[in-house]
Parts: C-alpha cells; structure tokens; sequence
C-alpha cells in the first residue's frame, strides 16, 4: 500500500494549485460566469498548455495519464478553486469516447482536444431518463448510406461552445434495453441541430439540444452498432470519478474557508469558533472529509477494475460524496452567517458546486439503490 | 381534547377561501408559484388589495385599523394564502414597526405613521445588523448624536431586506457610549431620502438582489423621530423580535412546498416510472410529511396558548428551529426531485428567452430556492442562537 501521489502527479498538482491560485479568484470567476459563453478561451488554453488535458489522456491515446489517479488528481484542484470551464466535458466525457471507441479518423481529433483547440459535448440524457443511462429514446434510422437522428437531449453542459457533438441514440429496441444503443460523432453545425442554451445555477452553461432530420454519414458512427452501452457507462464511471474528486477539491475549499473563518469572526466579544456549538460542528466536517478522500480514492483506484467493482465503488463515492458534500456545504454556510450568501464571497459559489454535482451521473439516491443492486447481484 | 376547527373557524376558512380565489390576481399567484422574484408593484399591489378589505394588518388592535384577529384565524390566514399561492405579507411596517409604535410610540407618531404603513405611503426597511453586529446585536456601532432638535448618524447598517423599495428605515444606533452596551442603544426613524444615506445592493448566491448595504454619513434626523425614550432602544427592539411569533414556524409556506415536491416528482420519471412511486424517494418525502403534519400541531398549540394570554416564550425559539429545517428539507427534496433539470439557472431558464424549456414544471427554480433559503436558519435570531435560548431557559442555566 502506498497513499502517496507518483512525481509527476504531484508535479502537475502543485502546477495547476499555483497557476489556479494566481489567476482564478472570487472575481475573475464570477466575471466568467457571467460572460457570454460562461468559459474563459483564455484560461482554457493556459490550462490546456499546463497539461490538463493531456494528463486525461493515456500515452497510447496521444496523452500521459488516463488513469484514475491522474483524473482525480487535475478535478481535485479544478475543484479546488472552483473552476467552471468544462474540462469534465470535453476532456473526460466526449474526448474520452473518441479515444475509446474512435476510429483512426476519428482518433485524429485526440490531438486536438489535448491541444485545447477543439470543443465537445457529450448529449446523453433526455427528459425522462433522467439518471438512468440505457434510457435512450432518440433515434438513428439508416437510410441508405447515411444515418438519420431524431430526439431531444436534455441539459447537454457545453452544448453551445461544442464544434462536435457525441450523441447517442437508439438504432433498435425500447428505451431502457441495454442493447441497440450506438454513439455518433455530429458536427455542431450539421442541420437540424438545435441547440437552445441557458447558464447553469453552479456555473457554465448547458442547452437543450433538439435533433429533427439530422443526417449524419455512417462513418459518423463510434463504435460498433447498438453497443455503445458498456462503453458509455465505462465513461461515465470515468467521469463520476471526476466529478467526485472535483467535490472533494472544493470541500477542501469550504471547509478551509469556514475554519478560518470562524476563528476571525468575532461576536459576543470572541471568536465564533470558541463556541462548543459550532467547534463540535466543524470537527465533525474534518472526519467527513477524511471519509470523502478515502472513499475517491476507493473509487479511483478501482477505475481498471472489472465492471461489478469499479461500478460498486463509483456508486459508494457519488453516495459518500453526496451526503458528505451535503454536509459541509450547508454547514459551512450556516456557521458563516449571512456573509456566506453572498455571492461575492468565494463560499458561495463553492457550495454550489458542490450540491449541484449531486445533479449529474445520478444523485445521492440513485446510487444508493444501485449500490445495493450491484451489490445483491 | 378536540382537534377539529369550531364551526367559526371553518367558516372563516371559507371566507378566505372565496375571497382568495376572487382577489388574488392570477399574475401574482403564478409568479409566486414559479417562483419568480416579486417586484416593488407586485407587492405593493398585493398590500391594497389586502388593506381594501381590511385584511392587511391581522396583527393590529381594531383602534389603529387592524383585523384584530386571533391566533387561530391568522393561522388559518396563513395556510391558505400559501396554499393559493399568495404573495407574502412584507413584514417590517406591519407587523415589526407597528407593534412598537403601538405600544411605545406617541400618540403623533401612532396618528401620523400607522396610516402610511397601511396605505403603502411608507414602504419600511429594517436597519439591525451591522457588519459587526449580527448574532451580537447589541454590540452595533452605528452612532447617533444629538445636535439641537436633531440627531446626527453616522455608520454602517446590512443586510437590509429590500432597502432598495424603501423610503424609511428603523434602526437600533447608539446614543451612548459610556453604559452597558444595552442601555446606550435608541430606536430611530430615518427617511432613506435624505442626504447622507447611501444605499448598496448585495447580489445573493441564487442571483437575487433582496438584501443591502445602507450606509449613514452625516445625516440629519429629526428628534422627534425618537420612538420612546433614548437609550431606552433595546427594550423596544427585543419587543420588536418576540412580537410576531406566529408564522415563525412556516407551515404554510412548508405545505404548499410539499404540494410543490409532489407535483414534480409526478411529472419527473425515474426508471420509467414517475419519480414518486420510486419507494426510496416516496419514504424522504414521506418523512417530512409526517415531520409537518407534527409541527402543524405544534404550531397550533403553541399559538392556541397564546391565544388565550399566554405569550410564547422559548416555544417560537423551538418552532424557529423545526420550522426551518423542515422548510429546508422540503427545498432539498425539490431540489433532488427536479434531477438535471435542477441545474438551469432559474431567472434565465424561467424569465429569459428559454422559456420554452422542456418541461418547465421540472426546471423551476427550485435550486435557486434551496439556496436562497439557507437564510431562514441564519436571520431572525440564527438557530444556534435559538437554540442557546432553549437551552437558557429549559436548563436554567
Ligand atoms: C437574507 C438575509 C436577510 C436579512 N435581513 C435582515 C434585515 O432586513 N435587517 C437586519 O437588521 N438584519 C437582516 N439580516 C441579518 C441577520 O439577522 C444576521 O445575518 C443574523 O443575525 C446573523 O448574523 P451574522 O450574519 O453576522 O452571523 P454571525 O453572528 O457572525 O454568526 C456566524 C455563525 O456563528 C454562530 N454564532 C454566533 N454567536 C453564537 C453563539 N453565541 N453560540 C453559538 N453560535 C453562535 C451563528 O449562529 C452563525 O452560525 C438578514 C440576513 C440574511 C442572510
Ligand atoms: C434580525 C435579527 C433578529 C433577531 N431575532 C432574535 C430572536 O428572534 N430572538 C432573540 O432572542 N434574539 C434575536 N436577535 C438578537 C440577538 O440574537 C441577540 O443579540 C441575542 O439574543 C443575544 O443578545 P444579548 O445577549 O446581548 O442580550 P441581553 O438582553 O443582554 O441578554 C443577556 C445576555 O447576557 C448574557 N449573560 C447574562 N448573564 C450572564 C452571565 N452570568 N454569564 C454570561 N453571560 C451572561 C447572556 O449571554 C444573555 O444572552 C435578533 C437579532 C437580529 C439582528
């Protein structure tokens, strides 16, 4: 056993936590957030230049990591200082579905991506699939050599930066069969695209995307037919993975803030942390936090692992997470007072990352119950 | 023993009903239940509608031009109103000022602001916290200095609830230095307008701009604008805070919230099923339902007591804490219930050009509103303070 990070992971942490803590303040993010495009070109090169990208990627994919703990280590400082431009997106979901499953063609894209000059959306979820991931109902009928879409994917986050779209879709059987389900690579600009956009509560921005008539080349497909399922929740585990180190990070955030806080804040004539009812309350987020890192680590050092235990695993660190992040969001804002509701104050926006992350790759609930099937199967 | 409403309170009950569903405008009630941000008119709006017909202030003795009823009745008020999604009464004139000015102002001040405060004239703001100052109230710093028939303030009040309408503020200042920090403390009436005053927004987390930073700078009050006695302040402001208990505990606003959860874990569909039939979410919402139907109860016993002459002492402390949690974990539920369709920004998804979204009942704001109501266990006394009260008082210590 050993707990500690490899060298270069640790090199590229202590990069990215210098790099983010010079140029991405309070401010600066919420001047981001509320700019058109919800992301920062700029920030989103740098990054891309410090490897952000490239450590998503394993080296027979054109990157240098790929692997859990490279994953968690870049979401942990993304995290860490909130960051709202969609890495998990493009570098993680869509980005990592070409490098799965592309063809050499398609493959040529990786190179791109890790460059920082192409983005993706992943468009997945409709309305009533809510967090189920074989719940597709959007269409792809061949029709001679092309293929044609029809549906409507719900809150696809970067939907509108996108220059590519991996949209899944049904070429047999019903919404909720396993089977039959296939990803195409459509380019944003195909027609019949529509691609209706909205900011996002945590940041960043998502869209409804509609697909009438959409006619995409066979080639356009990824992967084999109808089998794309095992590969998207592969992904997806990847990218719950993510998700959950990025929490972490900002857990970290908040919990740090609130310490320090409660030992400057002064009322009654001390510090606020002197008072039992909040000092028992802080220590108990000091052990959920410890419970948060082991139960990311479990999850990320079970990414390679065969299906039934690294699915069980990402199910136990979005359930932990969940009600870990819960917990010290809401706490933390409490025992700040009115200052943490403010959205000037860098708490603010932490804390909802981190509820918010409870709202994609399924929530707290949802893998409770699917632990327990994973776990009675 | 007797758990049912006497055939008066029934009757009551429908007259609200009725006059609900042909006065209330069908504007406001959709907003209220989209939960969109009411504006200055809307509520001004709401007001006159409620003062025509002489339901604006329940709290008020009949003398000043009150309803003058029981706490049954403004509990039942309260129910419906929340059910047919009524605008909230905005509190600080009527139901935090007036009981004060009742009961220590001077027959002028009684005879010329009661009146404003009904016909909407004066839209009042509450100027307690200080940066400072916030659990430690009577620590505030803001000073008040008296020059002839004047008093001179200067400093800084926050988190001034909708300041941004108001054209008077009352506020705790300092007359005295010297004493015990409660008994230099006076109760000030300020008009926003007069030179001096600045008044700053502060953007809340869920994008909302309902609170204000209110600076003072040299500005120039008349002394007759005074409540009481100076230094006397403190006495009136404790008044002020323990006065208006009854709605402490929100059970209203937390049914129509649970009505709210239900409606979208119907219409949300969770493994092919909708949403409230998934046992796992049926059993959370359950529980709260059971926690509300319990605080339901509680309330109306603690306010029946009251009723009869007893006024509530540690119980709104505890109907504070209980009434806020569960109104904060209806939010969670709604939250939870509405899955990735929580995530939209609510005033963009809802106001913006993206009104079309998919399924709006889904997409409501209801993160927004999760956030946003983490204030109700900070403002109004916190809940650790409250609960340092119960426990002052349950253990004598
Ligand atoms: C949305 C909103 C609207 C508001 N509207 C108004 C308004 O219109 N007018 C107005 O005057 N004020 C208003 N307030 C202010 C509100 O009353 C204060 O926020 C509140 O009194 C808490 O003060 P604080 O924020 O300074 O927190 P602090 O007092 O600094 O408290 C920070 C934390 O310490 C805890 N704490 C403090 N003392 C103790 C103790 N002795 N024991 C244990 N824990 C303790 C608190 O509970 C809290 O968790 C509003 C606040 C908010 C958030
Ligand atoms: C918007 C707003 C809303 C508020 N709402 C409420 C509310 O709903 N309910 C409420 O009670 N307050 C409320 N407050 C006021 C705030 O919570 C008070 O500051 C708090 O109640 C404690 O004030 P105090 O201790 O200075 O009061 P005091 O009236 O001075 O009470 C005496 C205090 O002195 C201290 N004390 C007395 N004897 C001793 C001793 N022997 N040893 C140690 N300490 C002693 C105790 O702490 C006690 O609290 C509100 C404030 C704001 C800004």
């Amino acid at each position: 056993m050993n707990f500690e990070l490899t060298e270069e992971r640790q090199m590229l942490q202590d990069t990215l936590r210098r790099y983010l803590r010079e140029k991405y303040d309070t401010a600066t993010r919420n001047k981001i957030i509320a700019s058109d495009a919800g992301y920062s070109a700029e920030i989103w090169s740098e990054l891309a230049e410090l490897g952000v990208i490239g450590a998503l990627f394993t080296e027979e994919q054109g990157g240098f990591g790929g692997k859990g703990f490279d994953i968690t280590t870049v979401f942990e400082e993304l995290g860490r200082a909130g960051v709202v431009e969609p890495f998990l997106d493009t570098g993680v979901l869509a980005g990592g579905l070409i490098a799965d499953l592309g063809t050499d063609d398609q493959k040529a894209h990786v190179e791109e991506i890790i460059a920082g000059s192409l983005q993706l959306a992943f468009a997945h979820g409709e309305p009533t699939s809510r967090y189920d991931l074989n719940r597709v109902q959007t269409t792809a009928k061949t029709d001679g050599d092309d293929i044609v879409l029809n549906g409507h994917k719900a809150v696809v986050v970067n939907a509108e930066a996108a220059d590519m779209l991996v949209v899944s879709a049904r070429e047999s059987g019903e919404p909720g069969d396993d089977a039959g389900i296939s990803l195409f690579l459509v380019p944003a600009d195909t027609k019949g695209v529509t691609v209706q956009g909205y900011g996002l509560l945590a940041g960043g921005r998502a869209a409804e995307v509609m697909l009438d008539d959409v006619k995409v080349p066979a080639s356009a497909r990824l992967g084999d037919a109808g089998k794309a399922l095992p590969a998207i929740e592969a992904r997806v585990a990847k990218a719950a993975v993510a998700q959950v180190a990025e929490t972490l990070g900002a857990m970290e955030t908040a919990t740090r803030l609130t310490r320090d806080y409660l030992g400057t804040r002064k009322q009654f004539g001390r510090p606020i942390g002197s008072f039992q009812a909040l000092a028992h309350r802080m220590s108990d987020l000091q052990i959920e936090m410890e419970q948060a890192r082991s139960s990311v680590i479990n999850a990320a050092g079970h990414l390679e692992s065969d299906r039934a235990i690294r699915e069980s695993h990402v199910s136990a660190a979005k359930n932990l997470l969940g009600r870990a992040g819960r917990l010290v969001a809401e706490e933390s804002i409490q025992m700040h007072g009115g200052i943490a509701m403010t959205q000037e104050y860098e708490l603010a926006h932490i804390a909802k990352r981190i509820v918010m992350a409870d709202h994609r790759f399924g929530d707290t609930d949802h893998h409770l119950e699917r632990f327990i099937a994973l776990s009675a199967a | 023993m007797d758990l049912s409403y006497s055939d008066e309170e029934k009757a009551f009950r429908e007259e609200v009903r009725t006059f609900l569903k042909e006065k209330l405008p069908k504007e406001l009630s959709d907003k209220v239940r989209g939960g969109d941000e009411l504006g200055k008119a809307d509520i001004e709006r709401w007001h006159a509608i409620l003062n025509e017909q002489g339901w604006l202030a329940p709290n008020w003795p009949k003398k000043f031009g009150g309803a003058e009823w029981n706490a049954v009745q403004r509990h039942i008020f309260e129910e419906e109103a929340a059910a047919h999604h009524a605008p909230r009464i905005v509190p600080f004139g009527l139901s935090m000022l007036a009981p004060v000015l009742q009961k220590f102002g001077s027959k002028e001040q009684q005879d010329y602001w009661l009146p404003r405060i009904l016909s909407g004239e004066d839209w009042w703001c509450q100027g307690y916290s200080e940066p400072g100052a916030g659990s430690d109230l009577a620590s505030l710093k803001t000073t008040a200095v008296r020059d002839g028939d004047h008093y001179i303030v200067n400093g800084q009040k926050t988190w001034t609830t909708l300041g941004q309408h108001a054209n008077m503020i009352f506020c705790l200042v300092r007359t005295d230095k010297d004493v015990k920090q409660q008994e230099g403390i006076s109760f000030l009436l300020i008009d926003m307008n007069t030179p001096g005053i600045e008044v700053r927004p502060i953007i809340l987390l869920d994008g909302s701009a309902e609170v204000n930073e209110v600076f003072f700078n040299d500005v120039k009050v008349p002394a007759e604008n005074l409540v009481g006695e100076e230094n006397k302040g403190w006495t009136y402001a404790k008044y002020l805070l323990t006065h208006e208990r009854t709605n402490i505990a929100g059970v209203g606003f937390s049914q129509a919230g649970l009505t709210a959860v239900k409606r979208i874990a119907k219409a949300e569909m969770a493994g092919g099923k909708p949403l409230i039939q998934n046992p796992h979410f049926a059993a959370r919402l359950a529980q709260v339902e059971i926690d509300l139907q319990a605080m339901s109860t509680t309330n109306l016993r603690i306010i029946s007591k009251a009723a009869a002459g007893t006024a509530p002492g540690v119980e709104s402390s505890m109907l504070k804490v209980k009434g806020t949690i569960i109104r904060q974990e209806i939010n969670d539920l709604a939250r939870r219930a509405a899955g990735a369709y929580a995530m939209p920004f609510a005033s963009e998804a809802i106001e913006g050009s993206n009104a079309g979204l998919p399924d709006p009942l889904a997409a409501g704001p209801v993160a927004a509103q999760y956030f946003n109501n983490r204030k109700l266990s900070i403002f109004g006394g916190s809940n650790e303070i409250q609960r340092g009260i119960i426990a002052k008082v349950t253990m004598g210590g």
